[in-house]
């Protein structure tokens, strides 16, 4: 049997993945995708902790369900606001979105 | 102690309204007049004249009256009836003992003879200057002040305290001023003299005004009253009915009778009254007969029991001496309405003369029938001037008797009156006071008698200069030839002017005496004129409670004699007064006819050059033209030397005190000044250095601040890390 460690060491890395897209993509798309593999980095770390648990239960897995459908709307969201950010700043690059520090 | 009104009798309560009735109507008559006279058909000249009109029916209806019930001790007064109005009235205070100040009417025979007097003279006034005013560019103006003035008078007369007096004195100085400068606002031809004219006779009366208040100060701190019957009794207590007279009564009164001067345009305050010539001329009459000058001598007439033998005496000298200056100066002007303005000063020093020798009523008569001659002849020179087309020197008219029929006859009448002569009015009120004065000469012993008898020489020399003047006068304007183109071509004034006039010389004749009456009395006889038989000389010993008390009420005191005088001193005292009016009336028919024949000499016949006894005269003749010079004196004396010492203030005012406010000024602004250094670099210094520091601070934290969502991202994470590092380690 797979120990825990290979699944967290599998989550970990899809979350750095993630991670750096997040922090470093020049388009947004590609920030939203880095935004996926963190959750889903979260998700799989929820499944394998829920298998790994002592006693029975899906807890850990409805959970990661719940996870998914949030991701989804999360996803329709921020696309909905990449595209009105698109149409404010014409562009989809986050570097150039700077009128945060105003 | 009292008399009730008799069963029967028509004095009631309600007197008290018709009385009040006389002077309010005149005063409703101002404010109509003063809010919408304007807009009224005719300027509303109507409503103050048929208002006067009313007055006078009334005041003249319940006079008749008065005359009617024939009693010298006749006295109406709402104090004794419990009416009347209460001032800074305590009610913790009993009566208004404390402090309270109760006011009203008083009606004896003298308030009811002039009363109606004023009433009638005011109406006439009125009635002649709807004529005289006509065209007048403040017709209205003056309309409203006239009845104003009325209002005045007559309240005053029925005053029974010395404030209310005091209040409408007041009044009267006002409208003294607001009618003399009446022509200095003309729409057409402003007259500037008038506005000076009025401005000198305010200030000058109110110099007297001034020493009236003193007095009435006086009196009301040692007495607590102003009441004249109070005060009367008050004064019979403090002085032992007049045997003792307290240095400060003394004072108080000659104080009060300072107000007379003023008001009454005595010497060394005579000066206003001529200019007050500057006001159109019924003014004139109105101030010389009715009003102004004869509410000084009232004052003088209802005061005389507070005055001290000392004040008396300066009463008698300074009127007797008034009589003689003012005619001297009277014979020596041109200018119509100058000649009638000393006259009356010199009339008025008749009266005050005549109530300072005790000769109280024959001065009061000689109010009553000055003011109908006077006003009778100022009306009758407003005629004279109105036909010659507002020409006022004499030496410019002349012949007017042919043209002014009416004008000059009754102008003739009064000048008799004023002159003297027997059976006209003014003879038995000027013959009463020449009297008093040879009376108070005979009765008073050696010693100071000398003084006493200044008054009598006085007024004697002075009759003769009076008839003489005023019989110039009428020989300068009337007889002769015209000596100028308005005079040749002068008409008669319309009968709202002669009207007046005509009523005037009828009472000129007959106001004295109505000798149609009782023909055989007209002369001497043994019946006194009306008035001197209504009005008696007041008696300070009539006005003792005890005394009152004594002889058993109000109508056993009185004139009668019956306290003090016994019956042997009644009649020695008789045989004086007696012998003291036969010489009088010798006396005073010599100096009439004296000074007529003198003029006659001199203006009708042309026996002697008037210019060349000028020439004659020199400096002296020069001196009288020119009024002694009393109004350069006064320029140079006091007007100067108010003006000086107003400008020692204005500079005092200049250097010092606003030295010393501009040096506190200054102080304060250096004092301010550090305090404002303090402000700004202390207080504004800690308030920036915190504000800078926090800015600075925030720059340089800005650039943290890169508004890029990513580099946020990795400060979380670094975050994350940082506290990830701290809970596995266990540092804390």
């Amino acid at each position: 049997m797979i120990p825990l460690g290979a699944y967290l060491a599998v989550a970990a890395a899809l979350f750095l993945v993630g991670l750096v897209m997040v922090a470093s993509r020049r388009n947004l798309v590609y920030v939203l995708m880095g935004l996926e593999l963190i959750l889903n980095a979260a998700n799989l770390n929820l499944v394998a902790f829920d298998r790994f648990r002592p006693g029975a239960g899906v807890d850990g897995q409805i959970t990661a369900l719940f996870v998914i459908i949030l991701a989804a709307a999360e996803a329709a969201i921020a696309l909905a606001i990449v595209l009105n950010a698109f149409s404010l700043f014409e562009t989809i690059r986050p570097d150039e979105m700077d009128t945060m520090k105003d | 102690m009292l008399i009730p009104p008799a069963e029967g009798s028509p004095f009631g309560p309600a007197t008290y309204l018709w009385l009040l009735a006389v002077p309010l109507l005149p005063l409703a008559a101002w404010m109509l007049q003063a809010t919408i006279g304007r807009f009224l058909p005719r300027q509303g000249d109507w409503l103050p004249t048929g208002a006067m009109a009313v007055a006078a029916a009334i005041a003249i209806y319940w006079c008749v009256q008065v005359f009617r019930l024939h009693d010298p001790d006749f006295l109406l007064s709402t104090a004794r009836d419990g009416y009347g109005w209460r001032f800074l009235y305590s009610g913790q205070a009993p009566g208004g003992a404390l402090g309270g100040f109760s006011g009203g009417i008083l009606y004896d025979n003298l308030a009811a003879i002039l009363l109606a007097m004023v009433a009638l003279v005011s109406f006439l006034v009125h009635l002649f200057s709807v004529g005289y005013m006509h065209g007048d560019s403040r017709y209205n103006v003056f309309f409203s002040n006239l009845p104003l003035f009325t209002f005045a008078m007559l309240a005053l007369v029925l005053s029974d305290n010395l404030l209310f007096f005091f209040v409408f004195w007041e009044i009267m100085g006002l409208c003294s001023y607001l009618l003399i400068g009446h022509l200095a606002l003309d729409k057409k031809e402003p007259r500037m003299s008038a506005a000076w004219a009025s401005l000198k006779a305010f200030m000058t009366t109110r110099i007297g005004d001034v020493a009236l208040f003193l007095g009435m100060c006086a009196v009301w701190a040692k007495f607590g009253t102003l009441s004249f019957h109070e005060l009367y009794s008050r004064v019979a207590e403090v002085t032992d009915n007049g045997q003792s007279w307290p240095l400060w009564l003394t004072v108080a009164g000659l104080l009060m009778f300072g107000g007379s001067v003023g008001k009454s345009a005595q010497f060394p305050l005579h000066v206003w009254l001529p200019d007050a010539m500057e006001g159109p001329t019924p003014v004139s009459a109105m101030i010389h007969a009715a009003t102004m000058v004869a509410a000084g001598v009232y004052l003088a007439g209802r005061v005389i029991l507070l005055c001290s033998p000392d004040a008396q005496l300066v009463m008698a000298c300074v009127g007797g001496f008034t009589a003689l200056f003012a005619a001297t100066i009277g014979m020596a002007a041109f200018d119509i309405k100058k000649v009638l303005a000393y006259s009356t000063i010199s009339q008025l020093g008749y009266m005050i003369c005549a109530i300072g020798v005790g000769g109280v009523a024959a001065g009061l008569f000689h109010v009553i029938t000055h003011a109908f001659f006077k006003a009778c002849l100022f009306l009758g020179s407003g005629s004279v001037i109105h036909g010659c087309h507002h020409e006022q020197d004499m030496r410019h008219m002349g012949g007017l008797r042919r043209r002014m029929k009416i004008t000059y006859l009754t102008m003739l009448v009064s000048t008799l009156a004023i002159a003297g002569v027997p059976l006209f009015a003014g003879f038995y009120s000027k013959d009463a006071i020449i009297a008093a004065t040879l009376e108070k000469k005979m009765t008073l012993g050696a010693g100071d008698a000398w003084l006493w008898a200044l008054p009598f020489f006085f007024l004697i020399l002075s009759a003769v200069l009076t008839a003489f003047y005023m019989f110039r006068l009428i020989h300068m304007t009337f007889h002769g030839q015209a000596r100028s183109h308005h005079a040749e071509h002068a008409h008669e004034s319309p009968a709202s002017m002669t009207i007046p006039l005509i009523v005037l010389a009828a009472l000129a004749i007959f106001g004295g005496r109505f000798w149609p009456a009782d023909p055989a009395h007209a002369l001497s006889g043994g019946r006194e004129p009306w008035f001197l038989e209504l009005v008696h000389d007041p008696k300070l010993e009539n006005w003792n409670p005890q005394a009152i008390e004594a002889a058993g009420g109000w109508s056993q005191v009185g004139a009668r004699g019956a306290v003090a005088h016994d019956a042997g001193h009644a009649e020695e005292h008789g045989a004086v007064a007696h012998a003291a009016h036969s010489q009088a009336m010798l006396f005073s028919i010599l100096a009439a006819g004296l000074g007529i024949l003198l003029s006659y000499v001199v203006y009708q016949w042309r026996l002697i050059d008037p210019a060349r006894v000028a020439r004659a005269l020199g400096g002296f003749y020069t001196l009288v033209y020119n009024k002694y010079g009393f109004d350069e004196l006064y320029h140079a004396t006091v007007i100067r030397g108010t003006m000086l010492w107003s400008q020692f203030l204005s500079a005092f005012d200049a250097r010092v005190i606003d030295g010393i406010a501009n040096g506190i000024g200054r102080l304060m602004s250096r004092v301010a000044g550090f305090s404002a250094a303090y402000d700004r670099v202390v207080v504004d210094g800690a308030v920036n250095w915190l504000a800078e520091s926090t800015s600075a601070a925030g720059q340089s934290l800005r650039r943290v601040q890169t508004g890029r969502i990513q580099q946020y991202a990795y400060f979380t994470f670094a975050g994350a890390v940082v506290l990830a590092v701290i809970v596995l380690l266990d540092l804390f």
